[in-house]
């Protein structure tokens, strides 16, 4: 439902990403991903994270810049807190992940979007990652995001907007079923 | 097809590897009533004539139909004849049978879209002592060992396994993937009476925006209760059905993984319910309908309980039966013609495959939405018996020529 006198513009270029998936329907190979990233360990929990090439569309890519990462734990850890901790990498991750999505599925439905604002909070048991019970798991019990979206559409569109990003989100896929994880030491 | 074929004069004949109606006799459950109502079932130059248009046909009842109706239009079935072969030649194709050989110029692929049941890779991780039956194996609760049952897929067919088993002392699990919540009634008159008369039924494949996506669409939580209730999630957990996410994996230990995407799964569910809905209610409006009927209403959302549980020890002793309700998909095994994509499946045009002469029946929105009800087979045989006659034809102008 645009407003009728200016197009619907949320920034994302829709016609270029209906036009990637014909052409991928065509070319499955094209669509082989891989994902990248480097970790140093600098000191105690303090570790330094690069991303900056990943391979798709059949051949190695760079990004525009090395994009750094700094993660560590913090003070009630008995640590410096020099970054964010690893598990909140995964809240951002999620929720940059279904917020990206919001705009995208807004965009192909011709909504403007004005505002989306997302919180998220994860619950965890201690006990599990210190090794206290082994009844309790290392990661979340329980993920919960809140989001407040200012748009030109009812209710119910937005709901739909939100619960159309949540099914084709990477990151909520990765966080809500297993994944094989391989980890070799050379 | 073949009474269309008839009323052209065109030579052929149907193959069943069987009797008449086969897969209803044999791959189907004992309880399966047809989700649409009985006057919904036309097929050309014959409705229902009977005392009960609003209800809704058991199996043999369905047997039923489809003997009579071959019989009336006198159809050229050879029964017990398995095909074993279709290959291509210079002047057409050459079908091979366990009772002969025949030669054609044209021919109508109707094995169906639900040949094989769909079962995950991993089932193979499932203990030796659990018990594992597919919705097409599946007959009545009878078959299954005592203790608690894990149903796996919530669609038409799953919510009503699951049923049926719940209520026969067996407590279920049913693991909850993408679904279409749907009321059996809605504002007094059956679902599947709209979906005909705003004329979804009717929407071609060319006219919708996706219909790769809308070919894969799971069916509707709709059952042919005679009481006409509602089949949803929360009627099943109200009776005391557990509702679980999809189910995503079994470790190797033998532990079942169920997906953390339940609440977002009914969510979507509801959401399609309403579109289709407010889809009803606006034309409803439009043809001056709000004043006769009841007024619009929504049903409650699905209820999913705060952390569903994530996983399940298959060696506990909790599960003593896993049901696999997860789709079907056909079988082109003795199709030995280069007509199938990489996904199995037969490539066509609304029913016209992509070699001469040669149709495809009965799949899913093949040319239409209801192409997968047996009130679709009429238009879509029309159709296409008259594009095969054509093609008939333009092969005999061009030899004559």
């Amino acid at each position: 439902m645009a407003g009728g006198d200016r197009p619907v513009d949320n920034g994302v270029n829709v016609e270029a990403l209906i036009a990637a998936r014909e052409a991928l329907t065509q070319a499955p190979e094209a669509a082989q991903f891989k994902w990248r990233a480097a970790c140093e360990w600098k000191n105690g929990t303090y570790s330094h994270s690069t991303v900056e090439g990943f391979y798709g569309l059949g051949q190695e890519q760079q990004r525009k810049t090395k994009f750094t990462f700094d993660a560590d734990h913090p003070e009630v850890f008995a640590a410096e807190d020099r970054g964010a901790t690893p598990v909140e990498y995964v809240l951002v991750g999620l929720a940059s992940c279904l917020t990206a999505g919001i705009a995208a599925v807004a965009q192909n439905r011709s909504i403007q979007l004005h505002s989306v604002t997302a919180t998220i909070e994860g619950d965890m048991d201690l006990q599990g990652i210190l090794g206290i019970d082994d009844g309790v798991r290392n990661g979340f019990n329980g993920i919960r995001i809140t989001y407040k979206i200012d748009a030109d559409a009812k209710p119910e569109d937005i709901e739909a907007l939100v619960a159309q990003s949540q099914k084709r989100s990477a990151v909520y896929d990765i966080v809500t079923n297993p994944t094989n994880v391989t980890v070799v030491v050379n | 097809m073949s009474r269309c074929l008839a009323q052209r004069s065109i030579d052929h004949v149907v193959l069943e590897r069987g009797e008449i109606a086969h897969t209803w006799r044999t791959e189907r459950w004992d309880s399966l009533r047809l989700l649409t109502p009985n006057w919904q079932s036309r097929l050309p130059d014959f409705n229902y004539s009977g005392t009960d248009p609003d209800g809704y046909r058991t199996l043999p009842e369905v047997i039923e139909l489809i003997e009579a109706y071959a019989a009336i239009i006198s159809a050229p079935v050879r029964t017990h004849t398995t095909v074993t072969s279709v290959r291509g030649t210079e002047s057409g194709y050459f079908v091979k049978t366990d009772q002969g050989e025949w030669s054609c110029r044209t021919l109508v692929i109707a094995s169906g879209a639900f040949n094989i049941a769909c079962v995950p890779d991993f089932f193979h991780r499932v203990p030796s002592s659990i018990a594992m039956f597919t919705a097409q194996q599946y007959r009545n609760p009878g078959q299954l060992p005592d203790g608690g049952v894990l149903v796996v897929g919530a669609s038409s067919s799953g919510t009503q396994i699951a049923n049926e088993i719940h209520r026969s002392g067996r407590p279920v699990t049913l693991a909850v993937g993408e679904h279409i919540r749907a009321p059996r009634v809605y504002r007094g008159k059956d679902l599947q009476w709209w979906m005909d008369v705003v004329g979804l039924l009717d929407e071609r494949y060319d006219q919708v925006d996706d219909i790769a996506r809308a070919r894969r669409v799971p069916s509707l939580q709709l059952a042919g209760s005679p009481d006409r209730s509602m089949l949803d999630l929360n009627t099943l957990a109200e009776a005391g059905v557990k509702l679980v996410g999809r189910l995503a994996g079994i470790t190797e230990s033998g532990r079942a993984q169920f997906a953390g995407s339940l609440r977002n799964m009914c969510a979507l569910s509801d959401l399609k319910m309403n579109r289709l809905l407010n889809l009803i209610d606006a034309w409803a409006h439009e043809n001056g309908f709000d004043d006769k009927i009841e007024a619009p209403q929504r049903l409650p959302p699905t209820r999913v309980e705060e952390a569903p549980p994530l996983g399940l020890d298959l060696h506990s002793g909790e599960i003593k039966t896993i049901i696999w309700a997860t789709g079907y998909r056909p079988d082109y095994s003795w199709l030995e013609l280069p007509v199938i994509d990489r996904k199995g499946m037969v490539r066509h045009d609304g029913g016209v495959v992509c070699l001469p002469g040669v149709y495809l029946m009965g799949a899913p929105f093949l040319r239409r939405r209801k192409s997968t009800l047996i009130d679709g087979a009429g238009d879509d045989a029309r159709d296409l018996s008259d594009h095969l006659a054509s093609y008939l034809h333009g092969r005999a102008a061009r030899m004559t020529a």
